[in-house]
């Protein structure tokens, strides 16, 4: 029993270790390749793992300033923060009428919200497109935001989120003479906060990662986002493989940083809202 | 009795009326942001476009007469097959081990391990792609060093679509490893201890315990997956080139139907594209539909 149980320790140990250098190699590699010189990076032999002739922190900088990288992070933050803020108001008013409230057309409205989730966003874009463009919104942080102002699923996240807490708080807060909005504002609102996270999450990720409407809204690049902005620097930057990879670290890293921090609510926020992402 | 009636009615009023001004704001953005464009994108898969999106020339069925004899609609179409074939299971597999053996409670470092699988989807897919490209270089790369060989990974139509799929499988073990876990933790412990008393093994816990519990969850991993790898898009548009030799044969319809719609500006025919993947995709949710009320087990 004691050897049996042994040998599968190791087994699985092996098992993550190397599923984890794999899933490691991608990020070290485009590090080790930011900080080289082109030559270096394009030697086949020697074939050099670590920087050669010291550890070349400059690349950071020439790429930060060839291409702005401070006005792509400030997009990408706005971006982000709006559809967060737009997501998060909207799903968790209409999530509280849906999970609570009874009014005439409830089932029809949230047969409305159930379908859009099904249907792949491919159909939407040319028309949101031709919208955009027709009210000037080209190449402006609202054109941007504007397919992400209301969301279906986080709809339904909140609605589920609403569902599950106990009813006797709003029958309690009824009597103590609140009104449905106070009751909503004031007491459930703060207890469905973690579906609320959890949707801001998802949002954020969704936002951050999202490359095709970047690149159709925002043709410029001082009103782009980091990913759209990436596709342009692989075009610009040919084959200046250590300045490639210094844009990538760039756009990952805060992302990253962000994650490390709150990894809990990370995790836990893609576990309870699965998704489409 | 009759004035208490009237007052729950006009409760009922009130309550009618906070329920729509809670939902209007989500309705009203579904029905401009999703139902109409829905609705033009059909009227557009109709027309021929003019210039800037102007000047549309109803064609009738014409642009999806086209679509059907297209072969490069088909061939992009059986592509993104071809790729879902591999990402789905390969990356549902590899991420259900990882996850199980995460569950195990006497592994240590756990939250190390998560966070490394993890990582891939914090990362927008345009740098995901770009380093995956530089790994792949045919003369420099790290990988043709490693093995010391010579293969043109992403420009040789026959293995291109393999190694785009494997990008796309690096990058959805952590998301679908998160959600297995999330699964497995609801299993109740008592049904494990019950089969290790009548001496199950492991491996016989997995199959009668693990995997029957778990359905729910898989069903769920499977389907987004599918429609995930089916609207495939970044990976496929960062890593392939326009001159790119295996483009044909690796080209996702998604792909086809940005470059047609905003590249070519030909929106008549992107959006007769659209409608063909919708309804491909429709098609395929409604089989699943029919396939989960026959295989999952809920409890």
């Amino acid at each position: 029993m004691g050897t049996k149980y042994t040998i599968r320790k190791i087994l699985i140990y092996t098992f993550l270790s190397i599923a984890a250098v794999i899933m490691i190699i991608p990020f070290a590699w485009m590090i080790l390749t930011a900080l080289k010189t082109n030559q270096e990076a394009i030697s086949v032999s020697p074939f050099y793992i670590f920087p050669k002739n010291g550890w070349h922190f400059e690349n950071f900088a020439t790429v930060w300033k060839s291409y702005d990288f401070f006005v792509l992070y400030k997009n990408t933050l706005l971006f982000i923060l709006f559809r967060v803020i737009c997501a998060c108001l909207t799903a968790t008013m209409a999530g509280y009428a849906f999970a609570r409230l009874n009014f005439p057309g409830k089932k029809i409205m949230f047969s409305l919200v159930l379908i859009q989730m099904m249907i792949p966003s491919q159909i939407y874009i040319i028309p949101q497109y031709l919208m955009v463009s027709k009210l000037h919104l080209m190449n402006t942080m609202a054109g941007l935001v504007f397919p992400g102002i209301v969301t279906a699923f986080g709809t339904y996240l909140l609605k589920t989120g609403y569902q599950s807490l106990p009813k006797e708080l709003e029958e309690a807060a009824k009597l103590d003479g609140c009104n449905i909005g106070q009751t909503f504002l004031f007491i459930m609102m703060p207890l469905a906060k973690s579906s609320m996270v959890s949707l801001g999450i998802f949002t954020a990720l969704f936002a951050f990662k999202d490359l095709m409407w970047p690149m159709i809204v925002c043709t410029e690049s001082a009103t782009t986002t980091l990913s759209a902005g990436l596709a342009k620097m692989q075009g610009q930057y040919g084959s200046d493989y250590p300045s490639m990879m210094a844009s990538a670290v760039l756009a990952v890293i805060p992302m990253i940083v962000i994650y490390v921090i709150f990894q809990k609510q990370f995790v836990e926020g893609i576990a309870t809202s699965g998704g489409k992402l | 009795m009759r004035v208490k009636k009237t007052k729950m009615s006009h409760a009922s009023k009130v309550e009618a009326i906070w329920g729509w001004v809670f939902i209007l704001p989500t309705m009203l953005g579904l029905i401009i942001l999703n139902y109409i464009p829905a609705v033009n994108t059909v009227y557009q898969s109709l027309c021929k476009t003019g210039d800037f999106g102007r000047g549309n020339i109803f064609v009738g069925l014409e642009n999806y007469k086209r679509a059907f004899s297209d072969t490069e609609i088909w061939q992009s179409l059986w592509n993104t097959v071809k790729y879902a074939i591999i990402e789905v299971p390969a990356g549902i597999v590899i991420s259900l081990i990882l996850a199980v053996f995460l569950c195990d409670k006497k592994i240590k470092g756990k939250s190390l391990f998560r966070t490394i699988f993890f990582l891939p989807m914090v990362c927008a897919p345009a740098a995901v792609a770009m380093v995956w490209k530089w790994l792949y270089n045919q003369q420099f790369g790290l990988i043709n060093n490693l093995v010391h060989k010579n293969i043109a990974w992403i420009s040789e139509p026959k293995i291109a679509w393999i190694s785009i799929a494997i990008i796309g499988v690096w990058s959805i073990i952590g998301y679908n490893m998160v959600l297995f876990i999330g699964g497995l933790q609801e299993i109740p412990h008592d049904y494990y201890e019950a089969a290790e008393l009548d001496g199950a093994s492991k491996l016989q816990q997995f199959f009668h315990i693990t995997i029957p519990m778990l359905s729910p969850t898989m069903f769920f991993v499977v389907q987004t997956r599918i429609i995930g790898a089916l609207t495939l898009f970044d990976l496929m548009f960062m890593v392939m080139d326009k001159t790119n030799a295996a483009l044909g044969n690796t080209q996702s319809i998604v792909y086809l139907f940005y470059t047609e719609s905003f590249t070519n500006g030909n929106k008549g025919y992107g959006a007769a594209i659209a409608m063909i993947l919708v309804v491909f995709i429709m098609l395929i949710t409604l089989i699943l539909q029919k396939i989960e009320k026959k295989i999952v087990f809920y409890n």
